[in-house]
């Protein structure tokens, strides 16, 4: 399996090739990959349903204990099979919607990299590993978003989406490295046995309020929510697969992942109760007030989203089932409605529902498949989807926290939603027609065939919910109620549920009969809606952008006078504070210097003190060139033959470069005021004061063994050179080396460029012929 | 500034040039053991292609390296970063040593030789790089 998934980015990067070889047939190639893993993963079926977890062992990187272990259980197995059912049908969904469009193998390079991450993320058993590919979903949902990169809106669309998920993640991951340490364990499956130690530690609040913050960006949670209708500005197959019935699920698997280990506290219980039915409610509410049929959806799904967190939030064994079940019907109906969206986009070449009217009569096949996916969303009956509602609504009525409001919340969002449904499928479909854009058609058999299998499914769930028994109780075992009798039936009798049902069916139609006033009340409170949490967020990247502007302009202002002094100031201050505060110093040595020791220290500090008094610019260089030569002469002095060569090969060097930069300078100038001076002056004086004293004390007293002992005892054994320094160089320490040769290049092409920039600009003010390009 | 150069300095980088791109080779394959390495070598060897630069020119100095040395910089690079690998190869973690004596000349070649080749690459082709691109400015600045 992690093979499938890790040569799944393989095939993902040869989708180019693959087009070059297929064509337009190449979706429906690639879809044989994710159909293969769902066939795969049903071949597991009968180990999972029986109740038992597969551990697929890999060690990856086994000295920071970090495994590429695949852990499939019940929940683990439902989000597979999703992922790779809802993504082949996208894939070969998506080869008709984006047929002969020439980005197409991007595309697809992309859709299989997020699947492959996706499946990742729900089967991975280590955390860090699921960090990873958390992390590579943000990525290629960025991707994905502004797939339509010339476009400004899904450029900006794509970037909120990225800086609101993976600012998240970076809260998940400080989650994820608390949870490990209070859990003693990276293992999501030890992690599971571990639930009355985590819940017990220290660490408990603030591991749970950072996972939950990672869980709610990533799932489109209220102050968060506001990303998700952004995204949609994604092509249509796009929508349909990750913001609705995957990646936005992500945080809501991670969520019912660690409901055993961190869920049931009183914290837990509250915030995902209040959070989700909040979420729950604003959604719907602002579902109502848009006409984009794509916005419409996804308001919807930030309130799907929301329910399923109130129902993990609420935790009892009803309120598991209810999850389950509004998940599965979510994935079902809301692939299927996004994909019929995109049929109507593809077909009318409009994406406003008020737009569009009639279209049942030249498109009946589409207009049943909308039918039977919008029963669904409103949770009437027979189809999976009210089994869903009334099982939820069943679990708000016992819930123990806030359960009025909870309660109001749902119903109210539940009355709209049934709203919204019957806008989709009434407003296109029914009423009088209207002239769109394009003359419609019935869609192709490749774009029907996705929302079909699914509408159906959700029909065959509905009708005979028996079915899914075993695989709610395999599922639910996982989120935590191991052993559950699950006994799911359409038909519950005459109870709270159905007559809130009933109430909220009527308030619905209501609802619908009065839309078009009722948006336009609404509209009235726009200007309190441009003060939500979008504006909250347009705000912060306005402010960081300016403290990166004003940090800049101070930091980096030119002048390598002041880089200096800043960099020295710095210097003084960490080895000052780390010299006084945190050792006491001792300075406890013996000293004997031969003569010509003291001749060639007298040299440099005469060439040092040259360098500073020098009214000329060569004599200044001269002087430099006397401490470098005096500085040489000591590696000589002191037995290291390299250091020396080097030295004098530098200094060298530095002459020639200099004779050739020199004369091209300004006339020597006093740039700085004798008080500036005065302060360059303290800050010489206290670093080289500072490094003095560091040196000094690192000679009295070995506190530490030496590591050049380690160094001139393994040389010869295990580097095989008699050279002490070039083993060091190439060797033992051929990683520093290889990041100071990557230094140097960067140098190099930095002198480059701003020579060449500098001359191409040179010319272009001189309206002279563009320099000679002999430089190859 | 940099005129072409005068026939003493002309003919004494003629026959220098060869002589320090030995010396270099020499500096660079005894690193190991005695004094040198790739770094000391790659400035030796930069040092001798500057002092051909300051006799006859950039171009002629462009038309007798044939490649750019900033290509010099990638293949340096290039060259460290595969070193790397052959550790892998043999299952040892990343970077780890590997050693293979040539038989017949009884060479002992291994990975840190080809990373100290790299390292030598990189030297010369930065110091080139940043001395033409001096030169060049300097000359078309000299035209103005």
């Amino acid at each position: 399996m992690q093979l499938a998934v890790l040569g799944g980015f393989v095939v993902a990067g040869m989708a180019p090739l693959l087009h070059h070889w297929f064509g337009a047939r190449t979706p429906l190639v690639m879809a044989l990959l994710p159909a293969s893993l769902a066939a795969w993963l049903i071949g597991q079926w009968s180990t999972i349903s029986s109740g038992e977890v597969l551990l697929l062992e890999w060690a990856w990187v086994p000295g920071l204990d970090i495994t590429l272990t695949f852990l499939i259980d019940g929940l683990a197995w439902l989000f597979a099979m999703l992922i790779s059912v809802i993504g082949a049908l996208v894939l070969v969904y998506s080869g008709e919607y984006l047929r002969g469009h020439r980005d197409l193998p991007r595309f697809l390079v992309v859709i299989i990299a997020f699947m492959m991450s996706m499946l990742g993320l729900v089967l991975a058993d280590n955390l860090v590993t699921l960090f990873v590919f958390w992390e590579l979903t943000s990525i290629t949902s960025y991707l994905l978003i502004g797939f339509n990169h010339s476009d400004l809106a899904a450029r900006k669309a794509a970037l909120q989406g990225l800086l609101v998920t993976a600012g998240g993640g970076l809260a998940l991951l400080a989650g994820f490295a608390m949870l490990a340490v209070a859990g003693e364990s990276w293992s999501l499956a030890e992690l599971t046995r571990r639930g009355e130690l985590l819940r017990g530690h220290d660490l408990y609040t603030p591991l749970l309020v950072c996972i939950l913050i990672g869980a709610f960006t990533k799932s489109a949670q209220f102050p968060f929510h506001f990303w998700l209708p952004n995204a949609m500005a994604a092509p249509t197959p796009v929508s349909a697969y990750l913001h609705s019935a995957t990646m936005v699920k992500a945080g809501i698997y991670l969520l019912a992942r660690l409901h055993p280990s961190l869920g049931g506290t009183e914290t837990w219980v509250v915030t995902l109760s209040l959070v989700g039915a909040l979420t729950m409610a604003t959604g719907a509410f602002l579902a109502i007030q848009h006409t984009n049929i794509k916005k419409l959806l996804a308001y919807s799904t930030v309130m799907a989203l929301g329910t399923l967190t109130m129902l993990l939030g609420i935790g009892t064994e009803g309120a598991l089932v209810a999850f389950v079940v509004f998940l599965l019907g979510h994935s079902l109906y809301k692939g299927a409605l996004f994909m019929v969206a995109g049929i109507l986009d593809h077909e009318t070449g409009t994406k406003d529902v008020t737009a569009m009217g009639g279209l049942r009569r030249v498109m009946p096949l589409t207009a049943a498949v909308a039918g039977l996916a919008a029963l669904s969303l409103a949770g009437l009956p027979p189809v999976l989807g009210f089994v869903g509602k009334e099982l939820m609504l069943e679990s708000v009525l016992a819930a123990d926290a806030w359960r009025p409001l909870i309660l109001l919340l749902a119903f109210t969002a539940a009355f709209l939603t049934l709203a919204v449904a019957v806008i989709v499928v009434l407003r296109p479909f029914f009423v009088t027609p209207r002239e769109t854009p394009r003359a419609p058609h019935e869609a192709p058999h490749a774009m029907l065939m996705g929302p079909a299998l699914l509408a159906v499914l959700s029909l065959l769930f509905g009708l005979a919910p028996g079915l899914l028994d075993s695989l709610v109780g395999a599922t639910v075992a996982g989120i935590g109620a191991p052993g559950a009798e699950v006994h799911l039936a359409l038909w519950h009798g005459v109870n709270l549920p159905l007559l809130l049902s009933l109430a909220s069916l009527l308030l619905g139609l209501l609802a619908y009969r009065h839309w078009d006033r009722l948006r336009a009340r609404l509209s009235r409170l726009e200007p309190l809606m441009a003060r939500g949490p979008e504006a909250g967020y347009e705000a912060l990247m306005a402010g960081l952008v300016a403290v990166a502007g004003g940090q800049t302009r101070f930091l980096q202002n030119g002048h390598i006078r002041n880089y200096l002094v800043m960099t020295l100031l710095v210097l003084i201050g960490l080895v000052g504070h780390a010299l006084f505060f945190r050792h006491t110093l001792e300075l406890d040595f013996a000293l004997t210097i031969y003569l010509h020791e003291a001749v060639v220290a007298g040299l440099m500090v005469a060439g040092a003190v040259a360098a500073c008094v020098m009214r000329s610019r060569l004599a200044a260089v001269a002087a430099l060139g006397v401490m470098g030569f005096s500085i040489a002469l000591t590696f000589v002095l002191f037995s290291a033959p390299d250091l020396a060569i080097t030295q004098l090969l530098v200094e060298t060097l530095t002459v020639i470069l200099l004779v050739l930069v020199l004369f091209r300078l300004p006339r020597f100038a006093t740039l700085s005021t004798p008080l500036e001076r005065l302060r360059d002056l303290a800050v010489a004086s206290l670093t080289g004061g500072l490094i003095t004293l560091l040196m000094l004390s690192v000679l009295s007293g070995e506190r530490l063994p030496r590591i050049s002992d380690y160094m001139i005892a393994n040389s010869q054994p295990l580097g095989h050179g008699h050279n002490i320094v070039n083993v060091i160089l190439v060797d033992i320490r051929a990683l520093d080396t290889l990041g100071e040769i990557f230094v140097l290049a960067l140098a190099a092409i930095g002198v480059y460029a701003m020579l060449r920039f500098h001359a191409e600009e040179y010319d272009a003010r001189h309206h002279a012929p563009p320099p000679e390009s002999d430089d190859g | 500034m940099v005129k072409s150069g005068t026939l003493i300095l002309n003919a004494a980088a003629r026959l220098l040039l060869p002589l320090q791109l030995l010396f270099s080779l020499f500096l660079l394959l005894r690193g190991h053991d005695e004094p040198g390495g790739g770094f000391i070598a790659g400035l030796v060897a930069a040092g001798a292609f500057t002092l051909y630069l300051f006799a006859f020119g950039r171009p002629a100095l462009n038309e007798m390296l044939k490649v750019s040395p900033r290509d010099l910089v990638g293949l340096g690079l290039l060259l460290g970063v595969l070193s790397t690998l052959p550790a892998w190869w043999v299952g040892e973690p990343f970077f780890t040593a590997q050693w293979w004596t040539i038989p017949v000349i009884d060479f002992k070649a291994s990975t840190p030789l080809i990373f100290d080749i790299g390292v030598y690459l990189v030297v010369v082709g930065s110091v080139l790089t940043a001395i033409t691109a001096l030169v060049k400015t300097d000359q078309e600045e000299d035209e103005h």
